[in-house]
């Protein structure tokens, strides 16, 4: 049997949200998202735990998790650098963001550095077209990005 | 009803009716690939994920998936204009596309059903290249061997994982060109809720799942002088072999099958059947021994790997219903490798014990750790109906021209009792003829339970015993197992004895019998065949085999006694459900 290794505080607190809705399947999706807020992320044991409290087989759970990007199994950073590479920001060398955050923090897109702090993501659009390229940090959005301004960003979040 | 015009044919049907199937109705021939309709067992698998079946409807701008569109009152429908055929080749060149070419040393090479489909429309050459899907293969499994890059994602196995088996290992994974038909978390087979009971196989279009091939080993081991090799066949394999070689599905071929067994050079050839006789010694005692000692009712019928893997992960709190008893191949090795083995003066070591079997499960359950003796194996190798025909084939053996053999003794002597076990219900009625006689000590004059019997997901009987009502259930399929067992749970069942086999049909429509491409007259055919080769034995009760009597004087001495426990029993282990 599997064991769980992430704090039992954590559990309780997905326990009791989903204690507070109908748990059914209809609720996995919103169940997914709540886990993933409380926890960051959706390793195989959190999974686990929400298939059977809601009566769903873990490959269905797994089957959505892997279906949708916002999902991750992965623990995330404390600050996920968002870069936009929608067609608008795409147009605008959203590209050389990337790569210019890659190599400040010598990670890959979708990787997160080894002290936990930071992670790269590329998201598609986040309706702030005019401000292209953008880029998120956590909930903080940079507009008229350029590589220059890369390492300004990264120098505002090294708590 | 609606009338429907189709390629100018008018036919009248009723509103929920698809085009696919109206069509059927005025042999019009639409072709399919994904759709499959095993309406017997109520699966029909509606993914319309392939779009070969698209048809033109007047009036609809796009192309519809003739699987999956209603009819409807006036409807006008064609099947073969430039646009509907030259969208399907477009569709076939792309699955192609993205599709290994291997398809002369593959698997399923001359059963595929894309392969056969691409050959109906006379493709000659692909059109397109492009990125081609990389999966790693699974071979985790005794069983069953994933490989993905030849899915073409139609989803016929996970509708009878879920739907009709209600395993849920296998669930659509990913998004967009990556989309593959995995496990949760990606783990290996071996490492999940799998029953191997391998029905995901057996709708397999192409070779995506196959079985574990295990026919280099059985060459092996015939060619290795040291070992002595024994086979044994179960009974649903001389109702199907007949099928690989171009017979009438449920011909019986017992006979040619022995003989060709004999000439490919095995040992001895034995069956499974005699073993079949000697569970039912076991059974019907425990049962008898649960009824008159208050014991734990209702005793479920454990022969089938897939169905006790099943209830191990799903009946984790129930494990002490089902029967002690090891399957009849699993008995079978038992007793060749102590009791043969001693008779013979064979080191049990030096011999191997072959199962030829209807089923992917066995191989995995001979596998089973707590299934042998003293460092030896009961069964060391397990090789399908289908495997057994390609070694038949590879030797050169021409099967159709063979003169009929019998088996050799003292292992190979059966009943009409044992050779029922391949169809579902025919466990429970051995078992009855048996244990009819012993608790009443009358003769047991018509041995033919008709209620037990037919294609229908779960049957029902009520038999008066020393003027008891004993509460019969049989029921195939784990998806109708698992609704039995859950009645059982909330006590709103009560049975006194009920027959579990994992696949549709019993074991006739076992994982590793010859493709039925979703013909299940197939199955029906063979559980007649079955039938015919039981009355036309003259004993029918598995008691009155006198080579089962004389291995219970010479050697195992009191049915459900202590060396049968020793070397017939077994116990279950509880898993994890996911």
């Amino acid at each position: 049997m599997m064991t769980r290794t992430l704090s039992q505080d954590l559990y309780d607190q997905l326990e009791g949200y989903i204690d507070s809705i109908e748990p059914t399947e209809a609720a996995l999706i919103e169940v997914l998202h709540e886990a993933q807020h409380i926890f960051g992320y959706l390793p195989m044991e959190v999974q686990l735990f929400i298939g059977e409290k809601l009566h769903v087989p873990a490959s269905k759970v797994f089957g959505v998790v892997s279906f949708y990007s916002y999902f991750t199994t992965e623990p995330k950073g404390k600050y996920v650098i968002n870069i936009c590479t929608g067609t608008a920001c795409f147009v605008r060398n959203a590209e050389s963001i990337v790569r210019e955050f890659e190599k400040a923090l010598n990670i890959k897109t979708g990787e997160t550095t080894g002290n936990k702090k930071y992670t790269i993501d590329c998201l598609r659009c986040v309706g702030a077209c005019g401000l292209a390229p953008v880029v998120m940090v956590n909930e903080d959005v940079y507009g008229k990005v350029t590589v220059d301004d890369v390492y300004k960003i990264i120098a505002k979040y090294t708590e | 009803m609606v009338n429907v015009n189709i390629n100018g044919k008018m036919v009248q049907v009723s509103e929920d009716t698809t085009i696919l199937e109206a069509a059927k109705l005025v042999n019009v021939k639409i072709p399919t690939l994904c759709h499959l309709d095993l309406h017997d067992i109520k699966m029909v698998n509606k993914a319309a994920s392939c779009r070969v079946c698209v048809v033109e409807v007047e009036g609809r701008k796009t192309l519809a998936p003739s699987c999956a569109t209603p009819v409807f009152d006036g409807m006008v429908v064609k099947t073969d204009t430039k646009k509907a055929v030259k969208a399907r080749r477009t569709v076939m060149e792309l699955l192609l596309s993205d599709h290994p070419k291997d398809c002369l040393i593959c698997e399923k090479n001359t059963e595929c059903e894309l392969q056969a489909l691409a050959a109906e429309m006379g493709l000659r050459h692909v059109k397109y290249e492009g990125e081609i899907s990389e999966f790693p293969i699974d071979d985790s499994s005794f069983s069953i061997v994933r490989d993905m890059t030849k899915c073409i994602m139609c989803r016929r196995c996970e509708t009878m994982c879920n739907e009709v088996q209600t395993v849920h290992v296998l669930s659509g994974l990913g998004r967009g060109f990556d989309t593959v038909v995995g496990t949760a978390f990606n783990l290996p087979m071996y490492e999940t809720n799998c029953t191997f009971c391998g029905q995901c196989l057996a709708v397999c279009p192409t070779a995506a799942l196959a079985e574990v091939n295990n026919v280099p080993k059985v060459w092996d081991a015939i060619n290795n002088e040291k070992k002595y090799v024994v086979v044994q066949t179960a009974p649903a394999v001389r109702v199907a072999l007949g099928e690989e070689f171009g017979m009438e599905p449920g011909t019986v071929v017992t006979g040619k099958m022995v003989a060709a067994l004999r000439s490919i050079g095995f040992d001895k050839v034995f069956d499974t059947d005699f073993a079949a006789d000697l569970t039912i010694m076991e059974e019907a005692s425990e049962f008898v021994h649960r009824l008159k000692h208050g014991g734990k009712l209702p005793m479920l019928t454990s022969c089938c790997p897939g169905w006790v893997k099943f209830f191990e992960h799903q009946f984790n709190d129930m494990l002490d219903i089902p029967s002690s008893c090891k399957s009849p191949h699993e008995m079978f090795g038992s007793v060749a490798k102590s009791y043969l083995a001693e008779k013979m003066g064979i080191d049990p070591k030096q011999m191997v014990v072959v199962s030829v079997m209807p089923c992917v499960a066995k191989k995995y359950e001979a596998a089973r750790p707590e299934l042998g003796h003293g460092g030896t194996k009961d069964v060391d190798i397990v090789i399908t109906t289908r495997e057994l025909a390609r070694m038949i084939n590879e030797a050169g053996i021409s099967f159709n021209h063979l003169e009929d053999e019998e088996f050799d003794n003292p292992l190979g002597e059966s009943t009409g009792a044992s050779v029922i076990f391949g169809a579902t219900g025919g466990v429970i009625e051995a078992a009855l003829r048996t244990a009819y006689e012993w608790l009443t000590e009358e003769t047991l004059e018509n041995v033919e339970f008709e209620a037990l019997r037919g294609i229908e997901g779960t049957k029902e009987a009520t038999i008066s015993i020393n003027g008891e009502d004993i509460h019969i259930a049989v029921t195939h399929g784990l998806g109708n197992a698992r609704n039995l067992l859950e009645r059982i749970r909330r006590g709103e069942a009560q049975y006194h004895a009920i027959e579990i086999m994992a696949c549709p049909g019993g074991c006739i429509g076992g994982g590793g019998q010859p493709f039925h491409h979703g013909d299940l007259e197939i199955l029906e055919k063979r559980i007649a065949g079955i039938y015919s080769e039981d009355r036309a034995k003259t004993i029918r009760k598995s008691h009155e085999n006198p080579m089962i009597k004389k291995i219970y004087e010479e050697y195992l001495g009191e049915p459900y006694g202590k060396k049968a426990h020793e070397l017939l029993h077994t116990y279950y282990v509880p898993r994890q459900k996911m």
